[in-house]
């Protein structure tokens, strides 16, 4: 589209055409003040704040309804203006309660900031304010009409931007109320955009209200670990005594993949942390009962076990499972672990997307992955299975606002009516199951989807038609689609110009367990066991050149009394995957992890883990983006998993520095983990890489292994600057 | 139903047929009724077009815009329907023209329509008529049943292969309503709340069509200028405010009511002649020219030509041609709240400025009318009229600031009567409700 050129304050300011005045001004750093317009929902023009002077215009004009056109000549600040903005903040705060001492958004209200940039300190009225009491309208959400000023941004983050539709307006004039359109209650899925939005203290969260003042606590923006889309949530932490508390989860800065955008998961689930069953003590099985006991006695004991099993049994004896929650640095270091230290290659975790085939699949086919942003600006999408609005919310988001916002045209081939369809220009059912069937026909297998009857074909056809002929289509598939169905939908997809694919995982790091190589038969980045070159050279130990157990294999091995020690780091296979609890009944188990899980209450030592609000780290999303964890704060007698991988190869006498490349000729302190731990190091690390220097001074700081990660596995070689930028 | 008056100087052209039973159909047909249809389907939409620009009709609902000249934004080709709108939502205090034709001459307002229709080339009209008007909805279901039964209405209408729908709608009570982007709304089924513009009705109206929206009067004059021609229409009013007006007389007058006059006519002349002037040998104080929105003009100022240029260069508005007389017994102070809590009562809440303005104007005028003034609230009045005028969403604003402003400057003697806990001068009886919150 053609630039147009306008004078904004005498500067000259070039947009593309069709771009709002407000928006105009911002690109150049002038600040037009609003509060019913936020970019991407639909325009207002309600607040009255943004009003500018527009030449030849004989009235003030709202620049967030206001297109910009050639030649025209603003002015954004003058007495005039400033006056119009002054008596709107004043006209608003006449009915405001002011009771900013006890609300909730006090120190982070836009009214507040408006009103110490454009407000007056004189009260001009008198009378009675108008007052209604507050309304409790769902668990997490409450109302204060006195507050409210009315810009309506919850009305369409709901509808719109959420295609819930729970929140209307009600009455008229001074009356006006916003109100849920189900009477006194929000039917929704409490995803608190709302809340989020709310420019003032009107709409507050009942997980957070009247706990904390924001000043008074510690912001950590990190990553939601509830699902594999990645979005960053910012965590709201007091000092405890247990260590800390989050208290609230939100999306303060809205600077993550996300943007404006955080489901309920990453804004209230983090309560787990604090839950009162959480182990804060390593546990040992005594005469049957897991009793109570040290970090000294569990790591020794676990090191001289495995160590034995190791060295009289063999490495072949021993399982470990790894997890779709832990960091990329932890799953890394468990498989070098199991490899090198306990010479295994039983190794496995809890899969979800068949990530190997698609990364066989993509293989060679540079800029074939989607990100979460490809995805909000693709012209097309194709979704067949999963049902993202309650998987992936994120990526559901991001699909409802690309066809609104940009006309793109969703293809959605589900088993089920999900609610995506309402967006899909085509939506077709087929029967469950027959998802990978579809892939071989999309790819051209006429006869893939006989079976699945007339009805479906008929309607399959015209579509696959349809789908030759566009472009930059980006494809999304769920763990329906596996092994050689995802090579025909990668084929299909290869014969339409730049079209991209998102392979959803189902869980926070299931793609970076993935590509951390927690396969038996799957070095990290899925290079083959036989191809294990590279890797000797890194680790400068021995690996195993025969592949290991798969879980259920692992299962079956230990029935038979062959697998003698059961390794479990963060999962819980008896209780996710069914596994028989009695088959370890005679070997020796450890769990790392939150709770005393299923898994947990058949071990021999349970070691209390860290989550991963508690850690440092990075973890990859379904698109495969890297990104950082800060950690929020610790959880008094919780240690993070990598430290305790690191404490058990120290107990089995291994020299630490070959699994974790840290210090690089100085000495450390193994007991120097907090600093590490924070990442603080790595806050460091960017002005101590610049200048040549190694700032990895401890076993446990996870960044020391990050670098082999990057060396190692392909897609992972992101600049560090960018990872903590959060790019 | 209202009592008709008459006045030698009247020019009826709109009125015509009031008081004659046009609202039974073969008498209307009688009255030349339908005949301008007839003539519009020969003529080319262009013609149409122009003649009613020609015609100098300037749109009667208040805004004076000239209405050939609106109807000529519409384009020709669309991918969307297009719809003429009537506009009966008449509920500008002061104002009750509409209410008449519709009583009187509901298939004027029905050809109206259709004629608009071909002349932008739409298929459909909406009668949207006030709620409060339930009376006049029934007399206007009738005659749309009436013309459909002729062939009038629908399917190829009087036989020329042209097909059009006409629909009555009746409003649920909101003056907001009458802003035309908001009928549109509410017309949709929606809250009663106007859009942002542009996009204007003409390229992006109801449902999204292009749109004509005029207001009753304006279409109920069409098939006069089509039968009469657009120099004679023209003629009767000074240069570029073509035509004849309904001016509704009220208040303190001997004899009001509405009457139908010549753009132009001197409104001092409207007020001593046609009104019969004031009763009871009480002086004139104050006149509120357009409907209760417009500023109001003292006696020293009102010898003017009622035409919209005239009286926009007299610091006031024609506006939608209510003509409120008050005489030297009205508290100005009251006036000015009893036109206050009704704007806040119609205020749709939409934006900041009306929402809040309207309702602190209200709630200060009623403690400053009960004696609970403050020297300093005369200013604070004149402060939030003028903070609203002009920066509010759409001119509900402006139509509750411009009286209130003028009410301040021309009267401010008047509030100062009002400080310090002194009675209403005018309610020398009543009592002071409420004392000042603040000393």
């Amino acid at each position: 589209m053609a630039d147009i050129n306008i004078t904004v304050d005498g500067r000259k300011v070039t947009a593309a055409q069709g771009t709002l005045l407000i928006e105009a001004c911002k690109s150049v750093g002038i600040e037009v003040p609003s509060f019913c317009y936020y970019p991407n929902l639909s325009l207002q023009g309600a607040c009255r704040m943004c009003l500018v002077k527009v030449e030849k215009m004989p009235k003030l004009q709202t620049a967030c309804t206001t297109v910009i056109s050639e030649g025209m000549t603003v002015t954004t600040d003058s007495d005039e203006i400033r006056q119009a903005r002054k008596s709107m903040v004043e006209m608003l705060l006449g009915n405001h309660p002011l009771d900013c001492p006890v609300c909730d958004a006090g120190g982070e209200c836009e009214l507040q900031d408006m009103t110490f940039s454009y407000g007056a300190a004189e009260s001009k009225y008198m009378e009675p304010k108008n007052h209604k009491d507050e309304q409790q309208w769902s668990p997490v959400v409450y109302f204060d009409r006195p507050r409210c000023i009315l810009c309506y941004r919850c009305v369409r983050v709901c509808g719109e931007a959420m295609d819930v539709w729970a929140l209307g307006v009600q009455n008229r004039g001074v009356s006006s109320i916003i109100a849920p359109n189900q009477e006194d209650h929000l039917e929704c899925e409490e995803c608190g955009m709302c809340i989020d939005i709310c420019p003032v203290g009107a709409l507050t969260s009942g997980a957070y209200r009247y706990k904390t003042r924001p000043w008074e606590m510690k912001h950590v923006g990190t990553i939601c670990t509830h699902c594999g889309d990645g979005c960053k949530t910012t965590l709201g932490v007091r000092r405890s005594d247990t260590g800390m508390e989050i208290v609230r989860g939100d999306n303060r800065d809205k600077s993550g993949i996300n943007g404006d955008f955080l489901c309920i998961k990453g804004r209230y689930a983090f309560d787990f942390a604090h839950h009162d069953d959480r182990i804060t003590q390593p546990l040992i099985r005594k005469d049957g009962r897991l009793t109570p006991s040290t970090w000294e006695e569990a790591s020794a004991l676990i090191g001289k076990r495995f160590a034995d099993i190791r060295d009289h049994q063999g490495g072949q004896s021993i399982g470990v499972v790894g997890s779709n929650r832990t960091t990329n640095e932890e799953s890394y270091l468990l498989q070098k672990f199991a490899r090198i230290v306990l010479q295994t290659n039983n190794i496995d975790h809890h899969r979800t997307a068949d990530f190997p085939a698609f990364a066989a699949g993509v293989t060679g086919k540079p800029e074939s992955t989607a990100s979460m942003r490809d995805v909000f600006n693709a012209p097309a999408m194709l979704l067949i299975g999963n049902n993202p609005s309650e998987q992936h919310p994120l990526l559901a988001w991001q699909i409802r606002n690309n066809v609104r916002l940009h006309r793109a045209r969703l293809y959605v081939i589900n088993s089920q009516e999900i609610k995506l369809r309402r967006q899909a220009a085509n939506f077709v059912p087929i029967p469950e199951g027959t998802e990978g069937d579809v892939a071989s026909f999309l790819a051209g297998d006429d006869s893939a989807i006989d079976t699945a009857g007339n009805e479906t074909s008929d309607a399959l056809k015209p579509l696959r038609d349809k789908l030759r002929s566009e472009q930059n289509l980006v494809i999304i598939f769920g763990s329906e689609i596996r092994g050689d169905d995802i090579s025909s939908l990668v084929k299909f997809g290869s014969n339409i110009p730049g079209s991209k694919f998102i392979c959803l995982g189902d869980y926070a790091n299931s793609h970076g367990a993935a590509d951390m190589g927690l396969y038996p038969n799957l070095l990290p980045g899925y290079h083959s066991i036989s191809d294990i070159g590279i890797f000797h050279q890194e680790r400068g130990g021995e690996i195993p050149q025969t592949p290991g157990l798969t879980l259920p294999e692992m299962v079956e091995s230990a029935k038979a009394d062959k697998l003698k020690a059961f390794y479990v780091v963060g999962a819980n296979p008896v209780g996710r995957l069914g596994l028989d609890p009695f088959s370890f009944s005679q070997g020796f188990v450890v769990v790392q992890d939150m709770f005393l899980t299923q898994t947990a209450e058949i071990a021999d030592v349970v070691l209390p883990a860290a989550n991963a609000y508690e850690k440092a780290g990075t973890f990859t999303n379904t698109c495969g983006d890297l990104q950082l964890l800060k950690k929020a704060g610790e959880v008094n007698g919780t240690k993070p998993d990598f430290e305790m991988i690191v404490r058990i190869a120290d107990a089995m006498g291994f020299d630490v520095r070959k699994l974790v490349p840290f210090g690089r000729g100085t000495r450390a302190d193994m007991g120097q983990s907090r600093g590490a731990q924070a990442g603080e190091a790595d806050r460091h690390a960017v002005w101590l890489e610049a200048h040549g220097l190694e700032p990895k001074m401890s076993p446990f700081d996870p960044m020391a292994i990050l670098d082999e990660i990057q060396r190692l596995v392909p897609g992972y070689d992101v600049s560090r600057m960018d990872l903590q930028a959060g790019d | 139903m209202a009592e008709l008056v008459s006045h030698p100087d009247e020019v009826r052209v709109v009125s015509r047929r009031f008081g004659q039973g046009a609202t039974n159909l073969d008498r209307y047909l009688e009255l030349d009724g339908y005949k301008a249809v007839q003539k519009a389907l020969t003529m080319q939409p262009d013609a149409i077009v122009n003649e009613v620009k020609n015609s100098g009709l300037r749109g009667r609902g208040g805004a004076g815009f000239n209405t050939g000249m609106k109807w000529s934004f519409v384009p020709k080709q669309s991918a969307k329907p297009k719809y003429v709108l009537c506009n009966g939502d008449e509920s500008e205090p002061g104002t009750c023209k509409d209410r008449l034709i519709f009583e009187h001459d509901p298939h004027a307002v029905i050809e109206g329509t259709v004629i608009a229709g071909l002349a932008v080339g739409s298929h459909t009209g909406y009668i949207y008529i006030r709620g409060e008007y339930r009376y006049l909805l029934e007399i206007m279901q009738k005659a749309i049943a009436d013309a459909y039964a002729r062939g009038f209405l629908g399917k190829n209408i009087f036989g020329s292969g042209y097909d059009f729908d006409v629909y009555w709608h009746g409003g649920a009570g909101a003056y907001e309503v009458g802003e035309e982007s908001a009928l549109m709304e509410s017309l949709e089924g929606k809250r009663g709340i106007p859009r942002i513009r542009p996009p204007f009705p003409a390229v992006v109206g109801l449902w999204g069509g292009p749109t004509v929206i005029n207001n009753a009067e304006t279409l109920a004059s069409i098939p006069h200028i089509l039968l009469g021609g657009a120099d004679w229409y023209a003629n009767l009013g000074p240069p570029k405010n073509g035509g004849t007006r309904l001016f509704c007389l009220s208040g303190h007058l001997k004899r009001p009511g509405v009457y139908e006059l010549p753009m132009g006519y001197n409104l001092k002349k409207m007020i001593y002649d046609v009104g019969g002037g004031i009763p009871g040998g009480r002086k004139l104080k104050a006149v509120v020219p357009g409907g209760s929105s417009t500023p109001l003009m003292t006696p020293d100022e009102i010898d003017v030509p009622m035409d919209f240029d005239s009286m926009m260069k007299a610091g006031s508005m024609l506006g939608s041609g209510g003509v409120v007389v008050l005489d030297d017994t009205t508290c100005m102070v009251k006036f000015a709240l009893r036109i206050m809590k009704f704007y806040q009562h119609e205020s749709c809440g939409w934006c900041i400025p009306c929402r809040e303005g309207t309702d602190w104007l209200k709630k200060t005028l009623i403690r400053f009318h009960s004696g609970g003034g403050l020297k300093k609230d005369i200013d604070n009045i004149l402060y939030l009229s003028q903070n609203m005028l002009g920066r509010t969403f759409c001119p509900l604003g402006d139509a509750a600031a411009m009286p209130t402003i003028s009410i301040v400057k021309k009267f401010r003697q008047e509030f100062e009567d009002h400080l310090e806990g002194q009675p209403c001068a005018f309610e020398k009886e009543s009592k002071i409700e409420q004392l000042p919150v603040l000393a």
